[in-house]
């Protein structure tokens, strides 16, 4: 297993755990219990069941037919637009939720961007009965109103996050303080695969249910339980970190993360870290970081607020060093076009997030017998008022 | 080589005063002058901050004093071109408190050469873990004779306090209550009983409190416990008010060593 986490917690040397000893008590029991507690059979099967028929999977990997035709390849679309809630996140929340429970805690927190985990997280408190307070940077709740709508109608509190430029890094750091401040009843539920060893390793095992139910999938359409190409958006990398989880040490499936890079590369407004991040420490991880000669954090920019994230997780820049995952970046303007053409050709309409995977089909070559799995983790429905005056529909 | 930080525990045993600020703060070229004044009205130690962008275990004050150093153009090169003859005009032990990332990226070598050279004697990387720092940095450290200062908390186990009284020649810096920078979960220095474990320990480093000290009746209860107290958030607030550097340092300081 050359591509999971090693006993200290790293990818190669990207991970770790950069906290303040503030930290440690709470990251030390969550290190020392988690894979104990995953293994406990009443776990697994509490968690399945909620993924069965809460979650609503295993989520359909679908045959795209029309768009197959337009690349002149075979195109299946891991269909994680469809989990309950609208996107992969909850998978996690769910598992982590249940850990929280386990490890006897009362109060959930937890950080968001566009909102999506926001929603995941207070969806999943809802059913637990348990308190949640959702940390937002102030510029994020004013752009994703629907979704802070989502997350009070579920009963959570939203705090806005008004430190440094008031978005997903401003309120992951506001959540880390949270826990600072309440180290002994609460639960940080992260979103991604980022933040202080445990948390990718264990975000990316929740959300390895992608790649394990594409593997079964795909054998009973294909034959072959091994596609060409796993294709996933990359922010911080939880839905491609879940749908590479099985492949990573099958070096015959090539894994593709397509990252943002927002008005282009050199335009100044990017995120695509693999691009222009270099190594640093944020969140409590080592891994690539945009950040300044001074190393001082930098703001990203994408259309998309799910991967607007200076960073990336540790686990994805050590694919990016050791060359085992292909990194793609596509443009807003890529990504909306993608968006339309899956919406026109397919009758889906995605994510911008998932969009930026779909606009690499056209960069990878695939040849007509090659077969491509998109991980599409998830629905454009919160992406509506965006879509309607990027395409001109209003009032047509 | 004199080690300012020993010396001064060995001289001064009790009720020591320090005190952090955040270089560059509220201007660029306050950093030397707040130095100077905090030693001419008699505070112990000093720790200066090196501001940086998403400081994780820092409350709102010394966020937004982080951010009006940035934006005043402070970084470690310029900080430590403000420092190079700092020895000339005072003795008082100094100590760098920052994060890692920016050190990192500076180059923890190059920063642990240059900081000695300027005679800074110990450094604070919060988010430094003792591992990382026993596995790579230890004999960097000691070989500039700079002191490494870790935190501990409430919830640090005894296993954990002797680990890192094991690995540093300063002082230990506890956190009073869990919080970050400036908290105000209640009482600062009501948790006597952790003060009382740690300082029946018997560690080899004194201790100092620090984390919502900020008047005169918080800093003595935590002299009561420990070797003295860090004040910083409320230190930054006071350079907030009208006034001159001068007065502001000087009014505060008092206020702290005698009731008001």
């Amino acid at each position: 297993m050359k591509y999971t986490v090693d006993e200290n917690g790293f990818y190669g040397r990207f991970g770790g755990s950069y906290i303040p000893e503030m930290l440690y008590p709470n990251v030390e029991e969550l290190r020392q219990n988690y894979l104990l507690i995953m293994q406990e059979p009443d776990f697994q099967e509490e968690m399945q069941s909620l993924l069965k028929d809460y979650v609503g999977r295993p989520t359909p990997l679908y045959f795209a037919k029309r768009l197959s035709e337009k690349y002149n390849t075979n195109i299946y679309l891991k269909r994680e637009d469809l989990n309950h809630t609208g996107a992969h996140k909850i998978n996690n929340t769910v598992g982590q939720v249940l850990m929280a429970k386990r490890l006897g805690k009362k109060r959930i927190i937890a950080e968001t961007g566009a909102g999506q985990h926001g929603v995941a997280t207070a969806t999943v408190c809802a059913l637990m009965g348990l308190e949640c307070i959702v940390y937002m940077g102030e510029v994020d709740i004013q752009r994703q109103a629907p979704n802070v709508a989502r997350m009070k109608m579920l009963g959570a509190t939203v705090v806005p996050a008004t430190s440094g430029s008031k978005t997903l890094k401003d309120a992951t750091n506001e959540a880390i303080r949270d826990w600072i401040n309440n180290p002994e009843d609460t639960y940080y539920i992260i979103g991604s695969v980022v933040g202080p060893h445990p948390y990718p390793d264990m975000v990316a095992r929740f959300q390895s249910v992608i790649s394990e139910e594409i593997k079964a999938q795909l054998k009973e359409k294909t034959g072959s339980e091994n596609p060409d190409y796993v294709v996933a958006c990359v922010g911080g990398g939880s839905n491609a970190a879940g749908a590479f989880y099985h492949y990573l040490d099958t070096p015959e499936v090539k894994l593709v993360a397509v990252e943002a890079a927002g008005l282009g590369i050199d335009s100044g407004e990017s995120a695509a870290t693999s691009v222009l991040g270099r190594e640093g420490i944020i969140h409590g991880s080592r891994t690539l970081l945009m950040q300044t000669e001074d190393g001082q954090v930098t703001e990203p920019y994408s259309i998309s607020a799910g991967l607007d994230y200076p960073g990336v997780g540790p686990l994805h820049a050590h694919l990016h060093q050791s060359g085992r995952a292909i990194f793609e970046s596509i443009t807003d303007d890529e990504a909306l076009q993608a968006v339309l053409e899956l919406t026109r050709l397919e009758g889906i309409i995605p994510a911008l997030e998932s969009a930026h995977a779909l606009a690499a089909l056209g960069r990878i070559g695939a040849k007509p017998d090659e077969t491509i799995v998109v991980n599409l983790s998830g629905r454009g429905d919160k992406d509506l008022n965006t879509y309607l005056d990027r395409f001109e529909l209003h009032g047509k | 080589m004199e080690n300012r930080i020993k010396t001064l525990f060995v001289q001064k045993p009790q009720e020591l005063l320090s005190v952090y600020f955040t270089a560059g703060y509220p201007n660029l070229e306050d950093t030397v002058p707040t130095i100077l004044e905090l030693e001419r009205n008699g505070v112990d130690l000093i720790e200066i901050g090196m501001p940086f962008s998403d400081p994780l275990a820092d409350g709102p004050t010394i966020q937004q004093s982080s951010e009006v150093a940035l934006r005043n153009g402070m970084t470690i090169p310029k900080l430590f071109e403000q420092l190079k003859d700092i020895r000339q005009q005072t003795q008082i032990p100094l100590v760098l408190m920052g994060y890692l990332n920016p050190v990192m990226q500076y180059g923890v070598e190059k920063f642990c050469s240059e900081a000695s050279e300027i005679g800074i004697d110990g450094i604070i990387l919060p988010d430094l873990p003792l591992a990382d720092y026993v596995r790579e940095y230890k004999g960097l450290f000691e070989q500039h004779h700079l002191s490494m200062v870790f935190l501990i908390t409430p919830q640090t186990t005894e296993q954990r306090i002797r680990e890192i009284d094991s690995h540093t020649d300063g002082f230990i810096y506890m956190v009073s209550s869990a919080s970050v920078t400036g908290g105000t979960n209640g009482n600062a220095v009501a948790n006597t009983d952790y003060f009382q474990r740690v300082s029946q320990m018997g560690l080899q480093n004194p201790g100092i409190i620090g984390f919502g000290i900020h008047n005169h009746e918080t800093f003595t209860e935590a002299c009561n416990h420990a070797s003295g107290a860090i004040i910083g958030s409320a230190f930054i607030k006071a350079l907030a008010q009208e006034g001159s550097l001068q007065q502001n340092i000087q009014t505060f300081i008092q206020s702290i060593k005698q009731e008001a």
